[in-house]
């Protein structure tokens, strides 16, 4: 019934079928749009949050995709200014996942300021001097190229293709993207790093807080770090689960290997200043504030917050994926590599989550305990919302538009599709040609 | 954002900050113009590309 | 006021409250929520979600039985004014939206309400906790409305709001200064609803910068300290104690350090 939308050459299931995948999740996106109205009806009483924990689920989830979504920027940067011609086989998917995140971390943004009609003001009163402005300004542009970037995809559709404006504007687009990429690479770095930054200025949040260099702390340069190299894991576990959920192979080996190797040494030298940072601000940055290690990962209700959280991080989410992915032999072994990219996303996340969460809940007065938070129901659902939207996003994506430019090669169709009785006629004549020992030419002759 | 609001001061961090933030709003405006006023025009004189490598 | 903007006329308003005469009372509370027209819930059991512009707290030395020890520390806003003296307040310096500003002025902390669109980094940034969030619409029981303070706006749900020294009656000073043709107001003219409401004088409030204020000598007091000032946040308000183990409580020491609690010598 949608043939005539389906990219040439490629194989999709029947629209019954994809459609009720689609009702499926959408049920996960009503129930997500459902807690997004009551946090907008009734406020952020709809929440867990409190006066301690100000910034918790949503404010690390945002974090989170962005880190994750950086696959986008980098993947964009190696194929447009480094020149990895490869990464084009690729780059479509890590557009999409980008934009994913980004309009997720807008979406949830959205929700979780206070005065969402006023969510203007940090715009046209913006403080230069404050991250979160230069997070909201690098963001929004950034997201303007990530759409920028997407569009030619939609333009490519085979129906749209067909009108020559649009047909050109594709081409157009394509003619000067590595400007887009370029510009896009250029507020990534800033977005990314200033996420980094929320954290590291808080100067009264002795967790939080790293020196650095002029006005830009240290956690600044290692989220645009750690966002470059585990962003494109991210784009790699996505089109991993993507082969196994359609049965197919989307990219070649060597495609995800490139991005793969570049993005073990990344996560290798990323991992390493991070160690560095750490120590450097547990022995010289706390203590000066009157903190010790222990009392950051210590005596904290349930261990929610023990050193087991440090370790998961840096070792399990850091060194072990980044060792995997520096070696030929774990890039190529299919086990390994899905090892190392769910663990580097995961070690990501955790890093996010002790940047928002941990921050708060060490206690700073003396006379105060460990905070306590729990998300509500409505915070996970909202923040289970993104994900629903996504897979549906990808969904349609991947059925209506040319993601992935290997596809049709990786998996040509079969010779013919016969019709059974055609199947029939051709053995019986294969028959005949047998028992009189004659080949196709003769015989049809 | 604007001069006119009244947080603005001339100093080294509205100049870093906005002269950043307005030099890629300007690639970005004007890439996205190009591309679609070219469009536009190979539209009407019939010289349509065709792409390959993306 | 914009930095730089300095004249002989520039304040530094603070506190210096006296935790030996504090006797955790609570009057200071109930001053400061009803001249600023602090909302309240049906439900208060969650103090975390309560707004205490001003929180008395119940220290204890952490010793059994006939050694405890306990100590009331009534806590408002810091009003810090940061690394410098350049006003750079944890909060002030991450508010995206310029919805607080540190006034070179008087050296008070504001909220602008209406600019605040709830995002919270400035309660992130406070290691004092003084920045509560409204999480609900402000509801008076009926009648209550009355008893409003009509010279301080109420605040809608989903912004920040913080102890503002009660810069109300900051204005109201000035203008009756204006009026009477002085352009200097007297110090008693300016204290805040919690220090006219303490029974045991245990707050006093005024000019630090200004010799003739109480307070200018209050904080050179041996007994002087002031809350987590190794983190340099550089606070306003100056607590005075004799017990070295409530001198300690202000601070994070690390094992072994020199503790820094002596009473000072001026």
């Amino acid at each position: 019934m949608d043939s005539e939308l389906i990219p040439e050459g490629v194989q999709r299931c029947s629209l019954g079928k994809f459609l009720l995948w689609i009702g499926v999740v959408s049920v996960v996106l009503l129930w997500g749009v459902y807690g997004m109205i009551l946090c907008w009806a009734k406020g952020l009483n709809q929440t867990n949050m409190n006066n301690a924990f100000g910034f918790a689920l949503w404010i690390w989830a945002d974090l989170a995709v962005i880190a994750l979504g950086g696959g986008a920027f980098f993947t964009g940067f190696l194929r447009y200014i480094v020149g990895k011609k490869e990464l084009k086989n690729i780059i479509n998917y890590a557009v999409l996942i980008g934009f994913i995140c980004y309009s997720s971390a807008l979406l949830i943004l959205a929700i979780d300021i206070g005065q969402p009609l006023r969510g203007w003001f940090i715009f046209w009163h913006a403080n230069v001097h404050s991250m979160l402005t230069e997070v909201a300004f690098c963001l929004s542009c950034y997201f303007g190229v990530l759409t920028i970037e997407y569009l030619p995809l939609i333009l490519e559709n085979r129906q749209i293709d067909k009108i020559p404006f649009f047909h050109n504007l594709s081409h157009n687009m394509h003619e000067v993207m590595a400007v887009f990429a370029a510009t896009g690479a250029f507020l990534s770095f800033f977005h990314q790093g200033s996420l980094g930054g929320v954290a590291g200025v808080l100067y009264g949040r002795p967790f939080g807080f790293r020196e650095g260099v002029l006005i830009w702390p240290w956690t600044f340069f290692l989220f645009t770090w750690s966002a470059a190299a585990c962003g494109p894991c991210f784009t790699i576990l996505i089109t991993k689960i993507t082969e196994k959920v359609v049965g197919k192979k989307l990219v070649k080996d060597n495609v995800v290997e490139l991005l793969a190797k570049i993005s073990g040494w990344m996560l290798l030298t990323y991992i390493t200043a991070k160690i560095i940072d750490t120590l450097y601000w547990a022995y010289v940055t706390a203590p000066k504030m009157g903190f010790t290690l222990d009392q950051f990962y210590t005596n904290n209700p349930g261990s929610a917050y023990g050193y087991w959280i440090l370790i998961m991080e840096v070792i399990v989410g850091g060194v072990i994926p980044a060792l995997i992915l520096v070696t030929r032999k774990g890039r190529q072994t299919p086990l390994l590599l899905w090892i190392a990219v769910i663990l580097a996303c995961v070690g990501v996340s955790l890093n996010r989550w002790v940047m928002v969460l941990q921050v708060l809940a060490v206690p700073v007065l003396t006379f105060e305990n460990w905070f306590t938070y729990f998300p509500s129901w409505q915070e996970i659902a909202t923040t289970i919302l993104p994900v629903a939207y996504g897979t549906i996003l990808i969904s349609l994506s991947y059925r209506y538009l040319p993601i992935f430019p290997q596809e049709s090669e990786l998996n040509p169709p079969p010779e013919e599709l016969l019709s059974e009785a055609e199947t029939v006629q051709k053995e019986a004549i294969e028959q005949d040609m047998a028992s009189q020992d004659l080949t196709p030419a003769e015989s049809a002759g | 954002m604007f001069p006119f609001s009244f947080e603005w001061t001339w100093d080294m961090s509205h100049y870093v900050f906005h002269g950043g933030l307005w030099y890629a709003l300007s690639i970005i405006g004007l890439g996205m113009t190009y591309c679609i006023g070219k469009s536009a025009y190979d539209t009407i004189t019939g010289k349509g590309g065709h792409h390959e490598d993306h | 006021m914009k930095e730089g903007q300095h004249d002989q006329h520039i304040k530094k308003y603070g506190m210096v409250i006296d935790l030996d005469k504090c006797t955790g009372c609570g009057a200071c509370m109930v001053a400061c929520m009803q001249e600023n027209n602090i909302p309240f819930q049906k439900d208060e059991t969650d103090k975390m979600l309560s707004i205490t512009w001003l929180r008395v707290f119940k220290l204890d030395n952490g010793k059994p039985y006939p050694d405890t020890d306990i100590c009331y520390l009534p806590r408002p806003c810091m009003h810090c004014s940061g690394i410098g003296e350049h006003g750079h307040s944890p909060c002030v310096s991450v508010c995206p939206a310029t919805a607080t500003d540190y006034s070179m002025e008087t050296g008070i902390v504001s909220q602008i309400y209406t600019r605040c669109f709830g995002c919270r980094y400035c309660m992130a940034a406070c290691p004092y906790h003084v920045r509560h969030f409204n999480w609900w619409d402000p509801v008076w029981p009926s009648g209550m409305e009355r008893s409003l303070n009509p010279n301080v706006s109420v605040r809608m749900r989903g912004v920040v709001e913080k102890c503002n020294f009660c810069f109300q009656r900051y204005q109201i000073a000035k203008e009756k200064a204006f009026t009477e043709g002085r352009t200097e107001i007297e110090e008693h003219e300016y204290q805040p609803a919690c220090v006219e409401a303490c029974p045991a004088n245990a707050i006093t409030f005024g000019d630090l910068l200004n010799p003739k204020h109480k307070v200018y000598k209050l904080k050179q007091d041996p007994r002087a300290f002031r809350l987590l000032e190794k983190l340099h946040t550089n606070p306003k308000v100056y607590y005075l104690s004799s017990r070295e183990w409530v001198r300690e409580a202000g601070d994070n020491y690390i094992e072994n350090e020199k503790v820094d609690v002596e009473p000072k010598k001026h």
